[in-house]
């Protein structure tokens, strides 16, 4: 990046708008707080305390729905948007496209999210998994998608020859995230029914996770992690085979969804041989980032952005192999439809995902507030909260899918299934709790931050690095 | 290998060619393999059991029916017509409902040919069961809290139907499932047109096999099996 000292490095602040990244944050963790309560009204019916119950608005069918999509579109999406405006422009030294239409971007979007909320609660869901989104939004989120292709396609398209890993990653996201959305939205709405709706549907589902998801989270882990140890990624090559490999095998996946529905054998096959060949490349990538870890004693436990990175690359490297049994068809007849699947999708959004965005805040709020950390016992609280309660909810709810396949492949009355299920989804709510108070204590340090520097001139706060800091100049 | 790491190679190796792949072979190969397989729309999908079942309604619930839908026309002919007609409106807003309340997020649709799903639901999903109109998108579903729903039709019946979406535990003791009695007006027996429809859309659910509503109970040729036994001396049942 800015190693080369023939060219000067233009001045941060001319490339990234920091107002703009903090109020992505700001939002993210709004809606993450939202779809927390949402997760909290449905595993607190499940265990049958409902003390709101009988209210429409407050329906936790619908409220599911609202959990599911403030995580997806809500959360990770703003937040991504916040990073990419971060990293994008100090990757290419280039602002993006126009600050105008970053805006408008910002404000398109939270009209998208908070109208989906409306719609959903108001009972206009669409009968999608994770596209929910009532029909007559999801034009407009077509068109923010491509909006947002064009906005950091600007500056990409600038650069020449060959580029860092991040930006292949995000170039393929921006390409990717578009024509997904197109295809699980529209497809199965206006086109095609029936199986082949479900074959859509199942791509849909998963190219979500794989194709908008998965690419900008490590993207910016290639970008990030790199930045907090000082030193370049172990292997070059690693990067390659990890990127083309994913490239290639995730968006094939897709059917693993709806084994053994009526969608041809010969189809369920070929998605399951690419899962388990998407394993593979998976493992090449937690190699590469383990040895880049190697050898910087003492930074899990100095550096918290950094735990808070590798956690999730533990969790991302379980989930993938909790993925490579599931998705065999033996495997699949026991834990299809349990909580098996519940307990890996937790994992996936959270115990990754949401992990490493929640550490590039820890990490960048103290540069966009100006300010160290209020509390750095508050950002400690938040990551063992956090963690802790993601391991606990996906341990639980991993264990409790056999015991429920296994009931009900054994034809004793479903109502038996459900009342052994009990424990398991009272576990599932104290977790649920944990992660909440972590959120909390997060926001509460956000809030201290932010007011102490109201209330004092601003400083530059201490790295958790020296490299960055000398990208940051001078306040 | 330059080309891997170029905007060329990622823009549209990566982010075109390798989707277009995937989506030729897990979408449109599907897609034109069932292409022959004409959707059916709501009309199209009336049979008697389902008449059978709205015709109930009508008769058990005539006040909140006649609200819901109007007054059926004396004339059999034009009654036949109405009663079609607002059956197939019923199963596009019952339809509406379930989806809008979630409900396939606790329910699947689907009977899988494994972990002894046949006895226990009936028999195995197949693909023209879900070439209609009502299944698009398609309610497979992913997680089952509660049963399967898919060969639910006939299986109880509309009053017991009422109640458990007024309140479940008042016939299912401990189900976890939320109450919607913003489907009815004050009590389980005044359901309103949402909840006729939300009835007439479950009692549906595998209303065209030919085992309804005995599914996975059911014998084609109970009077064969008899006289089988007979004949090889073994008593009946």
């Amino acid at each position: 990046m800015a190693a080369d000292s023939a060219i000067e490095a233009p001045r941060h602040e001319k490339l990234v708008d920091e107002r703009l990244v903090t109020w992505y944050f700001l939002f993210a963790l709004l809606y993450m707080f939202v779809s927390m309560l949402g997760g909290f009204l449905m595993a607190s019916q499940l265990v049958r305390f409902t003390p709101l119950r009988g209210i429409e608005l407050f329906s936790p069918g619908r409220w599911r729905m609202v959990h599911t999509n403030a995580i997806a579109y809500g959360f990770l999406a703003n937040a991504f948007l916040g990073m990419l405006h971060w990293s994008v422009p100090r990757l290419t030294l280039r602002p993006v496209l126009s600050s105008r239409l970053s805006y408008f971007i910002f404000g398109a979007w939270q009209f998208i999210v908070l109208s989906t909320a409306a719609g959903l609660l108001l009972g206009e869901a669409q009968g999608l998994e994770w596209g929910e989104t009532p029909v007559w939004i999801d034009p407009l989120a077509q068109v923010g998608l491509l909006l947002v292709l064009a906005n950091f396609m600007g500056p990409i398209s600038k650069m020449s020859g060959a580029l860092y890993v991040s930006l292949w990653y995000y170039m393929a996201a921006f390409v990717w995230t578009p024509l997904v959305y197109a295809m699980g939205n529209f497809l199965p709405e206006y086109f095609l029914s029936g199986t082949s709706a479900g074959a859509v549907g199942g791509l849909f589902i998963h190219d979500l996770v794989g194709l908008f998801v998965t690419p900008l989270g490590w993207g910016a882990m290639y970008y990030f992690v790199p930045i907090l140890l000082e030193k370049p990624m172990w292997s070059h090559g690693l990067s390659l085979v990890g990127f083309w490999g994913l490239a290639f095998f995730y968006p094939l996946t897709g059917i693993h969804h709806f084994l053994y529905t009526p969608i041809p054998m010969f189809l369920q096959y070929g998605a399951v041989i690419s899962t388990i060949a998407v394993e593979l490349v998976v493992t090449t990538v937690l190699v590469n980032f383990f040895m880049t870890l190697k050898g910087s004693p003492g930074v899990l436990s100095k550096n918290l952005p950094v735990r808070w990175m590798f956690t999730g690359m533990v969790f991302y490297g379980l989930t993938c192999l909790q993925c490579a049994f599931q998705t065999t068809l033996t495997f699949q007849a026991m834990i299809h439809f349990t909580d098996w699947v519940v307990g890996h999708a937790h994992m996936v959004m959270f115990g990754v995902f949401s992990v490493w965005l929640l550490g590039i805040m820890t990490y960048l709020f103290p540069k966009l507030l100006r300010r160290n950390w209020a509390s750095p016992a508050l950002c400690e609280w938040h990551y063992w909260l956090s963690t802790v309660g993601i391991g606990l909810m996906s341990a639980d709810l991993i264990t409790a899918g056999p015991f429920q396949g296994i009931s009900w492949a054994s034809l004793v009355p479903w109502e038996v299934s459900v009342e052994f299920s009990m424990p398991f989804w009272a576990v599932r709510l104290g977790a649920g709790v944990l992660m909440f108070a972590g959120l909390l204590a997060f926001l509460l340090n956000i809030f201290l931050t932010w007011s102490a520097g109201r209330r004092a001139p601003a400083q530059v706060p201490d790295s958790y690095n020296s490299y960055d800091a000398s990208l940051v100049g001078s306040a | 290998m330059m080309i891997l790491e170029k905007k060329s190679g990622v823009l549209l190796i990566a982010g075109l060619v390798f989707f277009a792949i995937a989506f030729l072979s897990n979408a449109v190969v599907p897609a034109l393999m069932y292409k022959d397989l004409p959707e059916k729309s709501a009309e199209e999908l009336i049979n008697g059991n389902i008449r059978y079942q709205f015709e109930d309604l009508a008769r058990r619930y005539p006040d909140s029916f006649q609200a819901a839908f109007g007054a059926a026309p004396e004339a059999t002919a034009a009654r036949e017509a109405f009663m079609n007609q607002s059956c197939a409106d019923a199963l596009r807003i019952g339809r509406k409902v379930y989806v809008g309340e979630g409900c396939w997020h606790c329910h699947s649709q689907f009977v899988r040919p494994v972990s002894n799903e046949e006895l226990r639901w009936g028999p195995v999903s197949k693909t023209e069961e879900y070439q209609n109109e009502l299944q698009r998108p398609v309610l497979f579903g992913t997680r089952r809290v509660g049963p399967d729903l898919i060969r639910e039709g006939g299986r109880r019946s509309n009053d017991w139907h009422a109640v458990h979406f007024f309140q479940p535990t008042l016939v299912s003791d401990k189900s976890p499932m939320p109450e919607y009695p913003w489907l009815f007006d004050g009590s389980p027996d005044k359901p309103n047109k949402k909840g006729l429809a939300l009835m007439t859309y479950i009692q549906w659910l595998g209303s065209w096999q030919e085992s309804y509503p005995y599914y996975e109970a059911y014998e084609a040729n109970p009077i064969l099996r008899v006289q089988n036994q007979a004949k090889k001396g073994l008593t009946t049942r």
